[in-house]
């Protein structure tokens, strides 16, 4: 397959770095051209990386609460910018306290992301969801 | 004696300087008005007249030259993103010593065409799209150039992918196209280097002849470079050395100018504090930025308008008796300070010019609150703890208030942000060879490093 290209950072003013590493280096062993932006990314740099690299996915990491006001606006600037279409996956402890997770899918996937991952989620899941998503049947 | 003629075609003046390869000794500098309107070998004679010649005549065994005259080098540079492909080619035109008339992003529109036809810019330069990312870009941009009215030479520097392509579109309409490595082959890394002699390449091919430089070529041997790049590869060697001849280590050369200010940085510029994140574009280590708003005369309205207020603090003065000086500097952009206040005057000025470009050279720190506490992050270069500052330029070397003026570059706490110089020590291009020595640099490096670390003095 032609190696396809995602856009990998952490959103906001958040510097978790390790699972940023991980990712990557999971992603990379799946055979992903991986542009990793690293910690404290706005929603330009996912966008201005995406365009630049024609990513097919954007992998939103977000671990220290704040995540809903960080995502918010994301998809709609997308499509401002040409890239309307782009898969938006995101993860991580996304919003504050104990919330049922259910509802805070449905509060992101209204936001326009294709997928929403609970805190604990192994990089195995979003790997087959997306190589699911771009119709690649592996190997 | 191994004399070497040096030319400097500049905008206004043709400078020369002579030197000798065995004493490693400036034997003259004279300079006259370039006469590119007639013909430019009448300003190089002038100007070499004025040096005593031997008895037994010259016997120049090298003739080299750099020019800036007839509008230098032009040049519009477009790529995709405003803040990535868009700035490296823009980085990549003005380390190849360009002037920069335009950078375009996203695709080009029929408005941005009759700009560059309004313009006519000496090259273009094309990029966007990492190697393997956007190809669309491209290809677009290079189709809607191919409708140009006026035939251009092309210099393209993007997505691998498709230069071939785009190279071909463009070649139904211009010459010569060359294609370079991307100025940006991965995001957020910048390779400037293969973009910078295509454009260099292309200037001595073509656009000396297109000028009509080409005429001093039965005289000389060779026009090399633009001027800036000379200034900033003469840079390069006098920071790095060459061979177990040691240079300065890492430094900033300003230059002020009639019409724009350009501040060259040879330096890595990371962070001088630990815990400090660098983000955005990396720079690269030769840095060049010109400021076309601040110059002394003929941007000398813009210059009063940017800085304002604080002009006018910095001189003590009303607003009316800014405007008076401002009006005779219009009046007359070649007059040099007769009174006292016009002195001081000139010296404000240059000072405001000097601040506000190594302001806009140098990189910014930021604090972000995080759930943790404050993280700082840095953009662009952190040259704090840069030791040497040398000053250029007519308007530096022929000013008595020179130090002052150059005290602008310097580090001020009440904007602890802006990451300029805390503590170098000041030098002056006196004998003003940094331009020949870059030159020079291309057949006697050795010797143009020792010339540069004699002749630049400690102020």
């Amino acid at each position: 397959m032609e190696q396809k290209t995602v856009v990998l950072g952490v959103i906001g003013s958040d510097v978790h770095a390790v699972g940023n590493r991980i990712l990557d280096y999971a992603f990379s062993q799946a055979g992903f051209k991986v542009i990793n932006i690293g910690v404290l990314s706005t929603q330009e740099e996912f966008i201005h990386a995406a365009i630049e690299t024609n990513a097919e996915v954007m992998l939103v990491s977000s671990l220290y609460g704040h995540g809903e006001m960080d995502c918010r606006g994301l998809r709609e600037k997308c499509q401002e910018t040409g890239i309307g279409n782009i898969l938006m996956y995101v993860g991580g402890n996304l919003v504050i306290g104990k919330q049922d997770f259910e509802l805070v899918k449905e509060r992101f996937l209204a936001m326009g992301f294709d997928r929403v991952y609970p805190p604990g989620t192994m990089p195995e899941i979003p790997i087959a969801d997306l190589l699911k998503d771009l119709g690649i049947t592996h190997n | 004696m191994q004399a070497v003629l040096l030319i400097d075609f500049g905008s206004t003046y043709t400078k020369v300087t002579i030197v000798d390869l065995i004493s490693e000794e400036i034997i003259g500098t004279a300079r006259a008005g370039t006469t590119i309107e007639t013909n430019i070998m009448d300003g190089l004679k002038a100007a070499l007249a004025q040096i005593p010649e031997p008895v037994e005549g010259w016997n120049f065994i090298r003739k080299l030259a750099c020019s800036s005259a007839a509008g230098g080098l032009k040049m519009i540079a477009s790529g995709l993103v405003k803040e990535l492909t868009a700035e490296a080619a823009r980085r990549a035109a003005l380390g190849a010593g360009a002037r920069v008339l335009e950078v375009f992003s996203y695709e080009l529109t029929t408005q941005d065409l009759d700009k560059i036809s309004a313009s006519q810019p000496d090259i273009l330069l094309l990029a966007g799209g990492t190697d393997g990312g956007n190809k669309e870009v491209l290809l677009k941009n290079a189709e809607m150039l191919s409708r140009l009215p006026t035939r251009l030479p092309v210099v393209i520097a993007g997505n691998k992918v498709v230069s071939a392509q785009a190279a071909d579109l463009l070649r139904k309409r211009h010459e010569p196209v060359v294609v370079a490595d991307n100025v940006m082959p991965e995001l957020g890394v910048l390779s400037v280097e293969s973009a910078r002699l295509a454009i260099r390449d292309v200037f001595l091919t073509h656009i000396i002849k297109a000028k009509g430089l080409d005429k001093a070529e039965a005289f000389i041997e060779k026009i090399m470079m633009p001027t800036p790049a000379a200034v900033l590869s003469a840079a390069e060697l006098l920071a790095q050395g060459y061979g177990s001849e040691r240079g300065m280590g890492e430094l900033m050369i300003v230059d002020v100018g009639g019409a724009t200010t350009d501040v060259h940085s040879i330096a890595k510029g990371d962070p001088s504090k630990p815990s400090v994140m660098l983000k955005g574009l990396p720079e690269p280590f030769a840095k060049r930025t010109v400021e076309g708003d601040l110059g002394m005369r003929f941007s000398s309205e813009a210059l009063v308008e940017t800085t304002g207020k604080r002009l006018l603090d910095y001189l003590g003065w009303t607003e009316d008796q800014v405007a008076c000086q401002l009006g005779l500097c219009k009046e007359d952009p070649w007059r040099i300070p007769k009174t006292e206040e016009e002195a001081k005057f000139d010296v404000a000025m240059g000072r405001m010019a000097v601040s506000l470009a190594v302001d806009r050279h140098v990189g910014t720190l930021e604090v972000v609150y995080t759930p943790f506490g404050a993280t700082y992050v840095q953009h662009g270069k952190d040259l704090t703890q840069l030791p040497v500052i040398i000053g250029t330029g007519g308007v530096l070397l022929y000013n008595p208030g020179a130090s002052e003026i150059l005290q602008g570059a310097i580090f001020n706490p009440n904007e602890p942000t802006i990451l300029k110089p805390q503590k170098p020590h000041f030098y002056m291009d006196k004998e003003y060879i940094l331009a020949a020595m870059g030159l020079l640099r291309e057949v006697a490096p050795l010797v143009a490093l020792r010339i540069m670390k004699k002749y630049v003095v400690k102020q």
